[in-house]
């Protein structure tokens, strides 16, 4: 990276614009190639679904991102660290003690609220944790946050084994969403959350820059380290409660876009690297479901696919880390 | 007897060890010294059957390490290597009891567990031997492995850089007590050393290794000399007599 | 060795306690069934049905699969030298999955044995080559096997779940996954008593296993045919692993956490620990089995489901506690 800014400057835009393009093809591919019947039926249908796979890309990109940025590395992401499956297991914690019922009176955003504060409360731990000392390496984290996640996993089909059967399919329609059955109303929610935390993160990209280089050199920089953190923690958990509310827990979806970005991309700032991550996993995201589903006719495959790669990309990174 | 003749171990084009011939008599102890990458751990592994040699063989006395069993050389000739990380949890004791599997497979008869205790005196472990080895310094530990080899009872021990990693107290105990057993059990030993004074100092042959060859052997006496030890490290290395031992003062 | 004679007391006592919650095992369940009612009724036909078809042949899979998960952990810890191994992070359990389900796919035909020994293949293949892998990479940390295992197992169940789906056999590989004793009845637990054989195997050969713990080089020396010790070891947990999942599902973790637990007190000396860890395995499972039965009557809650919470919190606590040894 000893090379002259000025080429990486131009190259930075030219790359955007083109990752754009693609991803505007794909999004047209999609809404248009194959339609059968009305086109008033059609459009909407799949434009929720579009809607909710951008969305979706994006929430777990620029979160995958930010969480990678605080932590100094790019082995973790939230999902490794167990943060989505802690989302189902808080959502059947509280139908378990409420009760369908008295957990639809509920208002959503209350709810959503709650949420959100018992993930950041676990991600703020994981984080203290992981800068007290105590983890001796990188790779004790990651194995605790993998069995943290099958621990909340187990804890979660325990509570459903327990709960009352008609409980039970209430609760799997609201965690088991996928493209095909993503609630507008929820889509709507997940908008306004996105909007609200992207507003307050973006007036921060400068200061998210100073904290890739580490806590030693932010805090010397004069970066007020513990509140932006804290800051990131609230973004990071609001975007992976978004992106787990509308189709679930996606194991290495964030590590595959977050790896492909840092290999494309010229720059290492946030204003380059969040636009760059949100670009590449809406382009995986609606280009790889537009081949699966109108090339190849597999339908809802397209989530074992990533997770196939994905686990075949972490593995190639654990090894490249633990090897000297 | 053991007799290497034309042993060579390549990998790939680099022959680590290149051609080596060599007699390492019954008795006593020998040395084989020489520079990092000279080949000497090789060459000790392929004594000891640990790593099949690309051509060339080996002889213990009548029996040919290529064919002959695996527990019938176990009880011939013993090797320690220096990287002896366990992730089993034994006690010194079970450890040492490991010593005797070559003879009788687990099962251990009255002599083989005689054979143990021997060990752990000679070792002076008593105090330790029902200490977990993961739990014991790295010069305890150290002596816990030797005893296993001790207690295996072979003619032949072989051990590659015994003093790594040990403090000066424990490198000079640990000589002395392999010149111990050398004299008074009458077993032979053939030791991989860094330390050329240590090899001088307690051994009765020294074999001086280079670039996977051996280039020459003999007496510390022969071998301790401001010329033969340009040969073999390429620095100048003065020679001073103390006590009637050599030493060679390589730290200027 | 010698040393085993005091310690004799305590497992005759950790037998009975398991004895005692096979017994309560065997009397616990929808029909209410008490040795006491069965004596008055005079062995009533009915009961002693119940008892023969279903409660015995349940008690006695909970034993044999809970003990020879136990000992698989043990034997791939010593096989691969890391005190995480067990068949659920090196890959030998999610192979067995796909191994069943491609021989389900390509022969339907293929006949239990037939399947078993595909499953079994798969699974011992996978795990030779998680092991060479392991080999050529030089690792820095002993937790970088767990991890790249539970990965490498990730990525298995991708495949096995593409597949699944693809043919509509995901009710089968959901069953594979999760350890569960309810639909065990007469006629279809036998295959269970070849594990238990591979349970008595490992034991045998249990000097052997520990002395291929102390390394290659060590093995060597000790004049033992390391490969031979491999490939045994390997059978051993290949076959279990597969008996086990075809029969009731994965009994995830409980091959890291039982032998992990025994060898804080008694060492890793295979000879001495193995009768305790398959003591320890079957006792676990019961209890489990029968807190699954009791909890939520008259549903049931599976071994599986409760052993992921209870053993996923073990590991943890093994991870974390003062792990400076473990590394």
């Amino acid at each position: 990276m000893t090379a002259s800014p000025d080429p990486t400057r131009r190259r930075a835009p030219l790359l955007l614009l083109a990752m754009s393009a693609l991803v505007v093809l794909a999004a047209i591919g999609f809404m248009t190639l194959g339609a059968k019947g009305s086109w008033s039926f059609v459009l909407p249908f799949r434009g929720t679904k579009l809607a909710a796979m951008a969305l979706v890309a994006y929430a777990v990109s620029v979160s995958t991102i930010l969480f990678q940025t605080i932590t100094t590395n790019r082995i973790l992401t939230p999902s490794i660290m167990g943060l989505d499956a802690l989302y189902v297991l808080i959502q059947t914690t509280i139908m378990f003690a409420l009760g369908s019922s008295a957990t639809a009176a509920l208002p959503h955003s209350a709810l959503f609220l709650a949420q959100v504060t018992v993930m950041i409360g676990f991600s703020a731990a994981v984080y203290a944790w992981l800068f007290s000392g105590r983890s001796q390496s990188l790779h004790l984290v990651a194995l605790v946050g993998l069995v943290l996640g099958v621990l909340f996993n187990s804890l979660s089909s325990l509570l459903h084994r327990v709960m009352a059967p008609n409980e039970f399919v209430i609760l799997q329609d609201r965690l088991f969403a996928n493209f095909n059955t993503v609630d507008t109303s929820v889509l709507a929610i997940a908008a306004l959350a996105v909007l609200a935390v992207s507003a307050y993160g973006a007036s921060k990209l400068r200061t998210f820059d100073v904290l890739h280089l580490g806590r030693e050199s932010a805090i010397a920089l004069g970066v007020d380290y513990r509140k932006t953190v804290f800051q990131v923690l609230i973004i990071v958990a609001t975007l992976v409660s978004v992106s787990t509310a509308l189709v679930g827990p996606t194991m290495f979806f964030g590590l595959l876009v977050a790896s492909i970005t840092y290999r494309i991309s010229a720059s290492e700032k946030h204003a380059v690297l969040l636009p760059l991550a949100t670009l590449t996993g809406m382009l995986l995201l609606i280009g790889g479901q537009l081949v699966l589903e109108r090339l190849f006719a597999f339908d809802t495959a397209l989530s074992i696919v990533i997770e196939f790669a994905g686990g075949i990309a972490f593995i190639l990174m654990v090894l490249r880390s633990a090897s000297r | 007897m053991i007799a290497a003749r034309n042993l060579t171990k390549a990998y790939g084009a680099k022959r680590v060890v290149d051609d080596v011939s060599l007699d390492i008599p019954r008795g006593g102890i020998t040395s084989v010294i020489g520079p990092n990458g000279a080949g000497k751990s090789t060459l000790l592994a392929l004594l000891s059957r640990l790593l099949p040699p690309t051509s060339g063989s080996v002889h213990v006395d009548e029996l040919d390490v290529a064919t002959a069993p695996g527990d019938v050389l176990a009880r011939r000739l013993s090797i320690l290597r220096q990287d002896n990380h366990m992730t089993a949890r034994l006690t010194v004791r079970e450890l040492v009891e490991f010593g005797r599997f070559p003879h009788s497979k687990g099962r251990l008869s009255t002599e083989d567990a005689q054979r143990v205790d021997e060990a752990i005196r000679y070792l002076g472990l008593e105090d330790l031997s029902d200490r977990f080895i993961d739990e014991m310094s790295g010069g305890q530990r150290q002596r816990a492995f030797v005893a296993m080899v001790l207690s295996q009872d072979t003619d032949y021990l072989l051990m590659d850089e015994p003093l790594n990693s040990l403090d000066m107290r424990h490198a000079a105990e640990t000589m002395k007590l392999i010149r111990k057993i050398a004299d008074e059990l009458d077993k032979s030993f053939v030791l991989v050393l860094h330390d050329i004074n240590f090899a001088s100092h307690y051994s009765d042959r020294i074999v001086a290794m280079r670039e996977g060859a051996v280039i020459t052997h003999g007496t510390p006496d022969e071998i301790m000399q401001t010329g033969v030890l340009r040969e073999i490290f390429e620095i100048d290395i003065p020679i001073h007599e103390l006590d009637g031992r050599r030493i060679g003062l390589f730290y200027r | 060795m010698a040393k085993s004679c005091p310690v004799l007391p305590h497992f005759a006592l950790g037998v009975l306690v398991v004895a005692a919650l096979a017994i309560w095992s065997v009397f616990v369940g929808v029909t209410d069934m008490s040795i006491g009612e069965l004596w008055r009724s005079g062995w009533n036909d009915e009961q002693v049905q119940v008892l023969i078809e279903s409660r015995l042949p349940r008690t006695i899979a909970l034993v044999l699969a809970g003990a020879a998960m136990a000992t698989s952990g043990s034997i791939l810890q010593m096989l691969v030298r890391n005190r995480f191994a067990e068949p659920s992070t090196v890959g030998t359990a999610e192979a067995a999955k796909l191994g069943f389900l491609i021989v389900l796919l390509l022969f339907p035909e293929a006949s239990i044995p037939a399947r078993l020994a595909a499953a079994a293949a798969f699974a011992f293949l996978t795990t030779a080559f998680f092991m060479r892998m392991l080999r050529d990479v030089p690792l820095q940390s002993t937790l970088v096997v767990p991890l790249v295992g539970i990965l490498l197992g990730g990525v298995i169940n991708a495949a096995a779940s593409f597949l699944a789906y693809r043919y509509d056999l995901m009710q089968s590989l959901a069953s594979w996954s999760n350890g569960d004793f309810s639909m065990i009845l007469r006629g279809r637990y036998e295959l269970l008593w070849l594990s238990l054989g591979m349970t008595l195997l490992a034991y045998v050969y249990a000097d052997r296993f520990t002395v291929a713990g102390l390394g290659e080089n060590i093995s060597t020396n000790l004049g033992l045919r390391y490969r031979s010790v491999l490939t045994l070891g390997l059978i051993i947990v290949s076959v279990s692993t597969a008996v086990v999942i075809v029969t009731a599902g994965m009994i995830p973790f409980l091959g890291l956490v039982v032998p992990n637990l025994v060898s804080l007190t008694m060492g890793d000396n295979v000879r001495r620990t193995l009768p305790w860890v398959a003591l320890l395995g079957a006792g676990l499972v019961l209890a489990c089995d029968i807190a699954g039965r009791i909890l939520n009557a008259p549903y049931e809650i599976p071994v599986g489901t409760m052993l992921g919470v209870i053993a996923s919190g073990l590991f943890l606590y093994l991870l974390l506690r003062k792990h400076d040894r473990l590394t």
